[in-house]
């Protein structure tokens, strides 16, 4: 049976974020195609991956379990997931498009010779009918038309988020796309939910070379900065003018129970830190509410917000692009607007 | 200790994707660069400079500019010149055109094992218009070769060896490989040099260092470039528009941020 695999990321064991996201996508697509959910996990310690993952609907992990597969190595992961492949034919894998699955995934790939979509924002199942003009011996032309069943639609955003381009990989197996954290929503399919590990004799595909590449020191921080679970989002750009008025978003954020978000242009003024930046190059966020302070909506930040339930522009400006997509617009100045939300907050919350 | 190294710098030419109009794409999905003012990809200057430094300090490096591209992409060669660098390849033929990161990676490994002998290859990250950082891992797998990706910073080299602090989402990490190795360069790292005057002069009107290839120069086989060597498709290009909504106006008086307030939290969105 061909399968809809997902690559797992662990730090320490633990399955990342944008993995939980992918189970919980590639669950739904699973059922769409009638076949079952596998995952691959490449680390050490991983006593309690069932328990992390089956609730996501995965019916079979396949698990290399190694004191030398921690922390994570471009190589023998590489080896061991393009060995798992050929074994067991998925139509399709899935990578989150991090620092790993981004150096990975494009290796796998080029080893296996299939073609990868990069930083998908939306998956689908579709058919499609390819074309091709052919000239006859007798110099006439004629159409080939080849049609495919349940292909994986890759949509993506290229050219700096100006065009939105779908991508199909049309013959080669299995489809591989890759997909930024925060892109598509984690969801428990049911807590009861039971698969089996497969262990994988890692040591069948790789070889001491593998280990050409030296870990002399690593230093993860955890961040402290939730942008993506948090449900109300007071984001600041350029026009919060200041540091110091950025002060003003983090009280607003505070009091309802919120994060504070930026724009690029708010980032390089080094009016907050980086790890705050949403859009095409930070985070993608789909919060209940997204507050933008003083940002004006290019694409590229549009990108990372525009999913948001409800979205509140506050700007001086009648005519900046991100009040087309906003649902209130307050015309006025961020440091005039804000001090009056917190006061009539607490005037009619209880 | 050796007193150089032999370092092959990847560089694409790119569309600048700030200035994107509506005749960048073709009808068929692929791009019409030659609508579009074209620069070198920006993390390609981090790694021409992350070479240049090594050269500085090992003056016998030997750089190597490789770019495959339309016939214009000599610009970019150029612009490695004017820097420091000893030479530059050109890439180009009809049948390279169309070419996914698969078979991009193909051909520029292809051309790398042309040029033979080198220590490492160094390149940026991501380009700015496909935007997909893959094609630096798919030649490092291509060529056999370990990879080093996002490099901030290249902190000690030796005769067989390079030491290097990468920048990852979430921390760094610092790592040591054996040459010959590919090394992708994060857009962190330092920024390139500006030309130099004696360099600049040098090369202006003199193209003796810059070598043109062809598909049949580096010996590739044709299904496995261009569109037929490509397995990803582009089914369709759209445009981003913007989708107005139906929003409701408001000023900074306070009876508006009053009704704000009590609309969001009537409806719930507000706690
Ligand atoms: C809208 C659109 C979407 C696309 N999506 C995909 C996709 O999802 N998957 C896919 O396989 N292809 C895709 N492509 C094709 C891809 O853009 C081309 O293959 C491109 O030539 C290489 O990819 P990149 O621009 O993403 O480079 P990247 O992989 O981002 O480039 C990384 C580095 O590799 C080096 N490099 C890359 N290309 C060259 C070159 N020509 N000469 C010298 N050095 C180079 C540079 O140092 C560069 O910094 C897409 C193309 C378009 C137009
Ligand atoms: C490849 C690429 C990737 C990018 N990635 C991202 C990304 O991930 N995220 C991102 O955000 N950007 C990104 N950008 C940058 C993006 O194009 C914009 O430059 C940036 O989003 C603009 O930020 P801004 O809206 O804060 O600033 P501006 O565009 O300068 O807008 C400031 C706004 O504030 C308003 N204003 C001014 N004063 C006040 C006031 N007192 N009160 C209220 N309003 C006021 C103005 O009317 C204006 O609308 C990227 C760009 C490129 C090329």
């Amino acid at each position: 049976m061909n399968n809809l695999f997902v690559y797992c990321e662990t730090e320490q064991g633990v399955v990342a974020d944008v993995s939980l996201e992918l189970l919980s996508k590639g669950r739904k697509l699973a059922n769409t195609l009638g076949c079952q959910l596998e995952a691959i996990v490449v680390d050490y310690n991983l006593y309690n991956i069932g328990k992390q993952i089956y609730k996501y609907g995965v019916d079979v992990i396949h698990v290399a379990d190694d004191r030398k597969l921690a922390p994570y190595q471009t190589l023998p992961t590489q080896k061991i997931i393009c060995d798992i492949i050929k074994q067991e034919q998925p139509q399709i894998i899935l990578f989150g498009a991090s620092s790993v699955g981004r150096d990975l995934a494009p290796r796998v790939a080029s080893a296996l010779r299939c073609g990868l979509t990069a930083d998908c924002t939306s998956l689908e199942i579709g058919d499609y009918e390819d074309k091709k003009t052919v000239k006859e011996d007798n110099g006439e032309l004629r159409t080939i038309v080849t049609p495919y069943k349940d292909l994986l639609y890759q949509i993506r955003p290229a050219f700096g988020g100006n065009i939105i381009a779908t991508i199909l990989n049309l013959q080669a197996r299995p489809q591989m796309a890759t997909v930024r954290e925060g892109v598509m929503k984690k969801e428990v399919y049911d807590e009861n939910y039971k698969g089996v590990i497969k262990p994988f004799d890692w040591k069948k595909s790789v070889t001491d070379l593998d280990f050409v590449v030296e870990i002399i020191s690593r230093q993860i921080e955890k961040s402290k900065i939730n942008l993506k679970a948090a449900p109300v989002i007071v984001a600041g750009g350029y026009g919060v003018g200041s540091k110091e008025n950025f002060q003003l978003l983090h009280e607003l954020a505070d009091v309802l129970g919120g994060e504070v978000g930026a724009s690029r242009a708010a980032v390089d003024a080094g009016f907050t830190e980086h790890e705050r930046q949403i859009g095409q190059t930070g985070v993608t966020v789909r919060p209940k509410l997204y507050i933008a302070c003083g940002i004006s909506g290019q694409v590229q930040h549009r990108a990372g917000m525009q999913e948001s339930a409800i979205i509140v522009s506050i700007n001086t400006d009648e005519n900046a692009p991100i009040n087309a997509i906003a649902d209130y617009v307050v015309i006025g100045d961020v440091a005039e607007v804000l001090p009056k939300m917190i006061k009539y907050y607490k005037a009619n919350s209880k | 200790m050796k007193k150089g190294f032999k370092i092959i710098v990847l560089a694409k030419q790119v569309p600048d994707t700030h200035n994107v109009g509506k005749d960048a794409m073709k009808e068929d999905g692929t791009m019409n660069r030659a609508a579009l003012p074209a620069i070198i990809n920006p993390e390609d200057l981090n790694a021409l400079e992350q070479a240049l430094r090594i050269k500085d300090q090992y003056p016998e490096t030997q750089i190597t500019v490789l770019t495959m591209g339309l016939p214009k992409a000599v610009e970019v060669l150029k612009e490695g010149l004017y820097r420091g660098v000893d030479k530059g390849i050109l890439l180009t033929d009809r049948k390279l055109g169309g070419s996914d990161t698969l078979a991009t990676s193909y051909a520029i490994a292809q051309a790398i094992k042309t040029v033979g002998d080198y220590d490492m290859v160094l390149c940026g990250r991501q380009a700015i218009d496909g935007d997909t950082a893959q094609v630096g891992p798919q030649a490092a797998e291509k060529l056999g070769i370990p990879q080093i990706t996002y490099a901030e910073e290249i902190q000690e080299i030796t005769e067989s060896s390079i030491t290097v602090k990468r920048r990852l989402e979430s921390g760094v990490e610092v790592v040591k490989a054996p040459f010959p190795v590919l090394v992708t360069v994060h857009g962190s790292a330092a920024a390139c040099r500006t030309r130099n005057a004696k360099f600049y002069m040098k090369n202006k009107n003199d193209e003796s260092n810059i070598i043109t290839w062809g598909a049949a120069d580096i010996n590739v086989e044709d299904e496995k470039v261009g569109k037929a060597g490509s397995p990803t498709t582009v089914k369709k290009i759209d445009a981003v528009v913007l989708q107005a909504k139906e929003s409701k106006k408001l000023t900074s008086s306070d009876q508006d941020v009053d009704t704000l307030i009590k609309d969001l939290l009537s409806n719930h969105i507000l706690g």
